[in-house]
């Protein structure tokens, strides 16, 4: 099959620069083959994250010629030969070394959210077609590619202020599971900032779960928040009954 | 690098953050106890979360004839009685009420269509009912992530990619464990009062294997390098669908699903052979002719008849793992196979390209983007993969305790429940129910001591050295390189088909990579360097591929997972035995040893029941 030539990022915290790699290619290769290839056979200290080798745990995510994508699940043939193939590490999150990256703060945000907590006197029994809406937004694999992608969290480092897609997928699942008891809008709206994005739909471009993430979870969840905080109907109608 | 090391204390330490390490860890903090968690990657992407096919419990939702004692029977046949009865019992009792807790947490399994709502179950071989609860074909990632999400909420301390090297000991005791950050390649120890290990298989060792990187049988080896038993070990199972084709994707696991929902297997010459392979165990229960799989499967899998009514039987493509694994292997090794040593697997004439997508929706994705290849229009190729060990840790079945007093374990690291063999579905149920127990008794034990067992500073010390070895040794060879030839030989000497010559041939091969692996040479420093852990690893992997070929060699039958080509069949004197490996001395130690018996009461009730046939019994103890 010939020489495929990687160009990938290898430095830390301080700094780093591309090194190219020329590997010889074999039938049916993944970047991440390649990176394997890499690691075997020229530079074993090469730090890249994976598990599943088959887009389902979510570890091996990059940014391959300037998209965010799971390494595992672009193929080789993808690119024109002779082409040069470009690996970087997520940039939104800080570097820890070569491909891995810092991805600490997505898990201190999933803390924040109040977990599934069920109706009293739940009755187990649901349809399947209910189970439908949640199972699309439990899908994900936490790759944290949306993140790596939204502008909010990539270029306005709004970290402190704003969830990040993932996060509204998230909430998403657990407001709109029929058994659910909790309301998690004030969280959305102040701490987890929801108002930030303005639906450019680069998260869902990104998703390799194809979850629908700015239709179904992040504007069903703003109508929510409107609904509860402006809507002068509603607001009136609360006042007349009291709450 | 220095060799300060940072330090914390619990009272429970769980090593492994899979479904089995989460589980024990949500049970002995909610005891009360201080707990912590390490694993080697991000929290919520260990080995579990590739399970694709179902949970299995007796939850009879779908098929009312369903209870804990079929799903016993069919576990313990399934394992062709080399299980541990009580596992296997406490397992079929208790899993129903652990996956209706998993719902409770979040997870939303798939609903039945019957207008009731209830949680769905599914065919998997071996299982006489419809028996497994799932997720379309990611019931792993929904098992893994409830239990992350309540974990999280739990008080746990959790300690991401972060390995544990060895375990340590005051006196006979378990005292701690000590480690390495992976970042940064910083030391760590744990002290604990107690330990539970639960850091899943070995599918590492084998060439063509399903696992993912972690498995590389950490769990067993800290174990009985700490003086722990281990058994079982011959028992490997080898998956009958993996991938083989393109090379890169080699091993991959193909669900069992596919056949669940109907997938056929066929040879090049277009003949559905598994109905040649019908062993004696399961003759009766399955299809004989074609015309009455298909049938079945019209009724009960497209039009959802309920199975009580059908008086057809189940294709055979749906019997246990080994007996699929095996006929493959012959159907290939007698010409019959593909031109990339595989069968064909066809869902593509059997249910349309919509019911494919929305049942097996990541199966159609992975052969589309890894294999350019449509599911749905033609059929997979496929071959045996290193899926799954029944070995591990021997343990009390009521409190998961290893013969060292404080050192528990539970999940794929374990053994016992499984037997020779494990049933589909039977592993994430395991997780569950052993976990739970296990992180119970590990609190139980640990809130019996009144102070930490002490620590040994010059073991420590030692510990630290030989972590940096590899950086020291000169000119030794790359770890990637040793790896790939253990790989070879652990498929060579162990792997589906074994004999004594080619065994012993394994034994000493290992023996050379022993030489090599003490010249191990890394590169570059000790931040995050995978070059480096495998260098580490290559001992635990060692050591546990010299405990599989010891245990093969010592059982001179064939049984489920582990198939000799010199000792076909069952054999009297072995049926009631387990096989023991321990540490003595610098060695190696092989004993044999009673395996426990279902007690007669419960035998006879089960047979009274016409759930148990005196026959298979007779013949699976080769008495036959
Ligand atoms: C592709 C595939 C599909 C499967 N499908 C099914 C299915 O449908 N149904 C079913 O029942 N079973 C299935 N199985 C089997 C099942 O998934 C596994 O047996 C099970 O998940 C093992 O879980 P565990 O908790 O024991 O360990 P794992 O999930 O493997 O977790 C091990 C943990 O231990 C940690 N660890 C390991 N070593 C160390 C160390 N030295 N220091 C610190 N941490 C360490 C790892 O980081 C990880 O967190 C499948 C397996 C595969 C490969
Ligand atoms: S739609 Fe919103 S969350 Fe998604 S990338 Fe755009 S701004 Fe970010
Ligand atoms: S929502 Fe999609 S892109 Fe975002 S973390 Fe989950 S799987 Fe990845
Ligand atoms: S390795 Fe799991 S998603 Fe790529």
């Amino acid at each position: 099959m010939g020489k495929v030539h990687l160009r990938v990022y290898r430095g830390n915290s301080e700094g780093g620069q591309l090194r190219d790699y020329e590997v010889e290619a074999e039938e049916g290769m993944v970047v991440l083959d390649v990176i394997h290839k890499i690691q075997a056979t020229q530079s074993s200290d090469l730090a890249c994250r994976w598990n599943c080798k088959a887009g389902k745990c979510g570890s091996c995510s990059a940014e391959i010629n300037g998209k965010p994508r799971l390494m595992c699940m672009t193929r080789m043939n993808e690119f024109k030969e002779g082409e040069v193939i470009t690996v970087m590490p997520m940039k939104t999150f800080p570097l820890m070394k070569d491909l891995a990256t810092d991805v600490s703060w997505n898990y201190e945000v999933n803390k924040k959210i109040p977990p599934f907590t069920p109706v009293e006197g739940a009755v187990w029994q649901w349809e399947q077609e209910d189970a439908d809406r949640v199972q699309e937004f439990r899908k994900c694999i936490e790759c944290f590619l949306c993140q790596d992608t939204c502008h909010v969290l990539r270029d306005h480092d709004k970290m402190t202020k704003f969830a990040g897609p993932r996060f509204f997928v998230r909430t998403a699942s657990l407001e709109m599971h029929p058994l659910d008891a909790l309301d998690r809008t004030e969280l959305l709206k102040q701490e987890h900032g929801i108002g930030l994005c303005n639906i450019t739909k680069c998260c869902t471009e990104v998703c390799p779960e194809s979850i629908h993430i700015t239709d179904n979870a992040i504007i069903p969840l703003k109508e929510r928040v409107v609904d509860k905080y402006y809507d002068p109907l509603r607001i009136l109608w609360n006042k007349i009954l009291g709450k | 690098m220095s060799d300060s090391y940072q330090s914390f204390e619990y009272d429970v330490l769980v090593i492994g953050a899979g479904g089995a390490g989460l589980r024990a860890a949500i049970e002995a903090s909610a005891a009360g106890c201080k707990t912590g968690l390490v694993c080697k990657s991000l929290l919520g992407k260990a080995h579990t979360v590739m399970a694709e096919g179902g949970i299995a419990a007796a939850l009879a939702t779908v098929d009312s004839r369903d209870s804990w004692q079929q799903h016993f029977v069919d576990s313990m046949i399934g394992g062709n009685l080399g299980n541990h009865w009580r596992m296997a019992q406490i397992h079929a009792q208790q899993a129903p009420d652990r996956v209706r807790e998993l719902e409770k947490w979040g997870a939303v399994f798939d609903r039945t269509t019957d207008g009731k709502g209830n949680i769905n179950v599914r065919h998997f071989g071996g299982h006489t009912y419809k028996r497994l609860a799932h997720v379309g074909d990611r019931t792993g990632l929904e098992l893994i992530r409830t239990l992350q999400d309540k974990g999280v909420h739990s008080g746990i301390d959790v300690h991401m990619e972060c390995t544990i090297y060895a375990l340590l000991k005051d006196g006979d005791r378990i005292a701690g464990a000590y480690g390495y950050f992976r970042e940064t390649g910083r030391p760590v120890l744990f002290k604990a009062k107690s330990v539970v290990v639960s850091t899943g298989g070995i599918g590492k060792l084998f060439f063509i294997n399903s696992n993912s990187w972690e498995c590389a049988g950490d769990g067993f080896a800290l174990s009985y390098l700490a003086g722990a038993e281990l058994c079982d070990m011959e028992y490997i199972q080898f998956h009958p669908t993996g991938m083989v084709w393109p090379p890169s994707v080699r091993g991959i696991l193909i669900t069992e699903g596919v056949r669940g929902e109907g997938g056929v297997l066929k040879n090049t010459k277009g003949e559905r052979f598994m109905f040649k392979y019908i062993p004696p165990k399961y003759q009766g229960k399955y299809a004989e002719t074609e015309a009455e799989a298909d049938i079945w499967f019209k009724k009960v899998v497209i039009d959802g008849v309920k199975e009580d009514t059908v008086t057809e039987r189940k294709p055979p493509e749906l019997m246990s793992r080994d007996v699929v694994a095996r006929a493959l292997w012959n159907e290939i090794k007698e010409g019959r196979g593909t031109e990339h040593g595989g069968v064909f697997l066809d869902i593509a004439t059997r249910r349309s390209a919509e019911d494919i997508k929305k049942k097996l929706p990541s199966m159609y994705h992975q052969f589309k983007q890894l294999a350019d290849v449509d599911i749905t229009k033609v059929p997979m190729e496929t071959g045996p993969t290193c899926h799954y060990m029944m070995g591990g840790v021997k343990v009390d079945p009521e409190t998961q305790m290893s013969n060292v007093p404080g050192l528990f374990a539970a999940g794929e690291c374990a053994a016992g429940m499984h037997g020779s063999n494990r049933l589909g579905g039977n592993s994430l149920s395991d997780l569950v129910v052993f976990g739970k127990l296990a992180g119970e008794h590990a609190a139980i034990y640990a809130k019996k001591l009144k102070d930490f067992p002490k620590v040994d500073d010059a073991q420590l010390k030692g510990l630290n050295k030989e972590m940096n070895q590899p950086f020291e040794n000169q000119n030794g060879e790359v770890s990637y390189k040793i790896l790939a030839n253990l790989q070879h030989i652990m498929e060579k000497g162990a792997g589906m088909f074994r004999e004594e010559p080619t065994m012993e041939q394994c034994l000493k091969d290992l023996e050379g990579l022993k030489e090599r692996v003490k010249k191990v040479t890394a590169e570059g420093n000790r931040m995050f360097n995978p070059g480096w852990h495998v260098a580490l690893d290559l001992r635990n992997m060692l050591a546990v591929g010299e405990a599989i070929v010891r245990a093969a060699k010592e059982r001179k039958e064939s049984r489920g997972g582990h198939t000799r080509t010199d000792f076909t069949g069952y054999s009297k004197e072995f049926a009631k035995k387990r096989v023991v490996v321990r540490k003595k001395g610098a060695g190696m130690e092989v004993i044999r040893e009673d395996l426990p018996q279902i007690p007669k009461e419960l035998e006879e009730e089960l047979v009274n029941a016409h759930m148990l046939k005196p026959e298979i019994l007779k013949q699976l103890r080769g008495e036959a």
